[in-house]
Formats: C-alpha cells, sequence, structure tokens
C-alpha cells in the first residue's frame, strides 16, 4: 500500500536548482504512489515546465505536492503557484507555440496533456496557481475536476 | 556546503558537468542524471567552440542516461544540431528512453530537424556512412 510519507511537501523554486530538487521529488512520489514508468516521465515532465515557469515567468513561489485518492484511485496533486504579474490572457497562455519572450511556448499547453487533470487561476498583479493531478492507475471518472 | 533551506547545494543525481569526448571526427557527449539548466546552456556554448577549434565533423549526444527530457533541455538540443550544422558538423543524438520518446510527443515537441539513432554506437555508424567521417574523403568521392 502507498503511504503520504515523502509525498506531502513544499518546495522553493527560486534557482534552477530548485528544478532539479522539483524533478527529483515528484519522481520519487511518483514512485512511491505506484505510478509506471511513463505515468511517472508524463508527470516530472510536466512538473518540470511549470515549475520553470514558476521561476521564469512568476519570479519564483513554490510547489505544493500531496497525495490524493479518489474511491480507489491513489494520485498526485502538485501546485506550483507564484506571487508574480500573472497572465492576462489565459487561453493565449495556453496556445501551443505562444511564448510572451525566450521560450518555446510548449510548456503550458504540453503539460496540461501530459497531466490528468489541470487547473490555471491566475490574477494579473497578483500571481499564478497551476494545479495538477495525476493518478496512478487508471483516472477516475471525473477527469476535468477535482 | 548548503542553502539557506539546509539542503546541500549540489543535488544527489545532478550534473555539474558533462563529460565531451573526442572520437576522431566525432565529439561523443554524454548526459546522464539530471542537467542544470546553466548546465546545458553552458555545453551548447561548449560544443560550438570545440566544433571550431577542433574540426570535428560530427557530434553524438547519448541521452540514454537522460529520464526526463523537458521543452528547455529539448531546445538546447534543437540548437546544438543548428549551431553545429552552421560549424560544418552534423549532430545525431542516441538512445532516447521509450518513455521519453513518448513524454515528448504528447508535449508536442517532436524535434523535426534532429536526427536521431538508437545509441551512441548506431549513431557513429550513421556519421560513418554518410560521410562525416572527412569532408574531404567525401568530396574526393564525388569526384573520382
Ligand atoms: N507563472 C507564470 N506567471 C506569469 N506568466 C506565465 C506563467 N506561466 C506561464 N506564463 C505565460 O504563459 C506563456 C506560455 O508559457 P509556456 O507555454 O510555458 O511557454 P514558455 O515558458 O516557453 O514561454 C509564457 O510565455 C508566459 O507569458
Ligand atoms: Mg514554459
Amino acid at each position: 500500500m502507498p503511504t503520504s510519507a515523502g509525498v506531502e511537501a513544499c518546495l522553493p523554486i527560486g534557482s534552477d536548482l530548485d528544478l532539479v530538487w522539483v524533478r527529483q521529488h515528484v519522481r520519487q512520489a511518483a514512485a512511491r504512489l505506484g505510478f509506471g514508468l511513463v505515468e511517472q516521465t508524463k508527470l516530472v515532465t510536466a512538473a518540470s515546465e511549470l515549475a520553470r515557469n514558476t521561476l521564469v515567468h512568476g519570479g519564483g513561489g513554490r510547489m505544493d505536492s500531496a497525495q490524493v485518492t479518489r474511491g480507489r484511485a491513489v494520485g498526485l496533486r502538485l501546485a506550483f503557484s507564484d506571487d508574480g504579474p500573472g497572465i492576462a490572457d489565459l487561453e493565449l497562455a495556453l496556445k501551443d507555440g505562444y511564448t510572451s519572450g525566450g521560450g518555446l511556448g510548449m510548456g503550458l499547453g504540453g503539460a496540461r496533456r501530459l497531466v490528468h487533470e489541470f487547473s490555471l487561476e491566475s490574477t494579473v498583479g497578483v500571481g499564478t496557481t497551476v494545479t495538477v493531478v495525476s493518478w496512478a492507475s487508471a483516472p477516475p471518472r471525473l477527469r476535468e475536476e477535482f | 556546503m548548503s542553502d539557506s533551506y539546509g539542503r546541500p547545494v549540489s543535488v544527489p543525481g545532478a550534473s555539474a558537468h558533462v563529460p565531451v569526448l573526442r572520437l576522431g571526427d566525432v565529439l561523443l557527449v554524454t548526459l546522464q542524471g539530471d542537467l542544470y539548466d546553466s548546465v546545458a546552456q553552458q555545453l551548447q556554448e561548449d560544443i560550438g567552440a570545440t566544433i571550431a577549434t577542433s574540426g570535428v565533423t560530427g557530434v553524438v549526444i547519448d541521452i540514454s542516461g537522460m529520464e526526463v527530457v523537458d521543452s528547455y533541455l529539448g531546445r538546447v538540443l534543437a540548437e546544438i544540431a543548428a549551431q553545429s550544422s552552421l560549424l560544418a558538423a552534423r549532430t545525431v543524438v542516441a538512445g532516447m528512453r521509450p518513455a521519453v520518446a513518448i513524454t515528448l510527443v504528447e508535449l508536442g515537441l517532436t524535434l523535426p530537424g534532429l536526427r536521431t539513432a538508437l545509441n551512441a554506437e548506431a549513431a557513429m555508424d550513421l556519421l560513418a556512412r554518410t560521410g562525416s567521417g572527412s569532408r574531404f574523403r567525401r568530396s574526393s568521392a564525388e569526384h573520382p
């Protein structure tokens, strides 16, 4: 049975070194919760994209990680938040290839495809929080809400 | 050494240095573990400088040791290939793990300009076979 030990965490995101910690934490937590190799790889990649956005666009922030359960399904919820400039046009930001500068513009839209549930909340001048959930086994019925 | 959160400054499993080996006309670059963004950036500059000074005609980047390739590293690989090409060298990315390939497709990063091979040996063969081994030999073969 998976336990929440080593899964619950709040990690700072303030440098590219922190991105390495985020990837390692997510990899280990997902493995602990019974994620298969491909699902682990997808979730770690999504986390890497979102954490880099927190760092580069949000000016730094944190990632909160927690185990979630729904019925018999076990999942991992990751929330990336910052107190940065926020995103004025969410739809545009999610569009493949859109970048406000410097990137490939694949991070936000790509991360959304790599996880089972995705929510983006942002207020201009206040900050941004992106929350994702992936399930260790087949995702339960409600895919878009949590 | 530790940072303000009491964690060691170097993360176990993270690479602060990338081995670059010259094998004849080819540079063999082996990526392993996890890469800091700044290390990937530095690597791109180092490879450009090495091609320019050594005149190698091929670059093999072995990523069989990489568990994750995100859009940042994907872009660095694509830029290394583009930059090498301007310096008359060809790049082959070797040994991508199947889980990484599946993830890159879903991420939307198919890296169309990138030549790939299943492993470093196949990449070396590919470069040798397609004439990257020597610009001069190839041009003399074209004009016998
Ligand atoms: N945390 C954030 N704070 C502010 N803006 C953001 C944040 N995350 C994403 N964005 C905006 O969304 C755009 C698209 O993000 P992404 O798809 O990751 O592309 P990239 O990071 O390559 O620019 C970014 O260029 C940026 O303008
Ligand atoms: Mg991004």
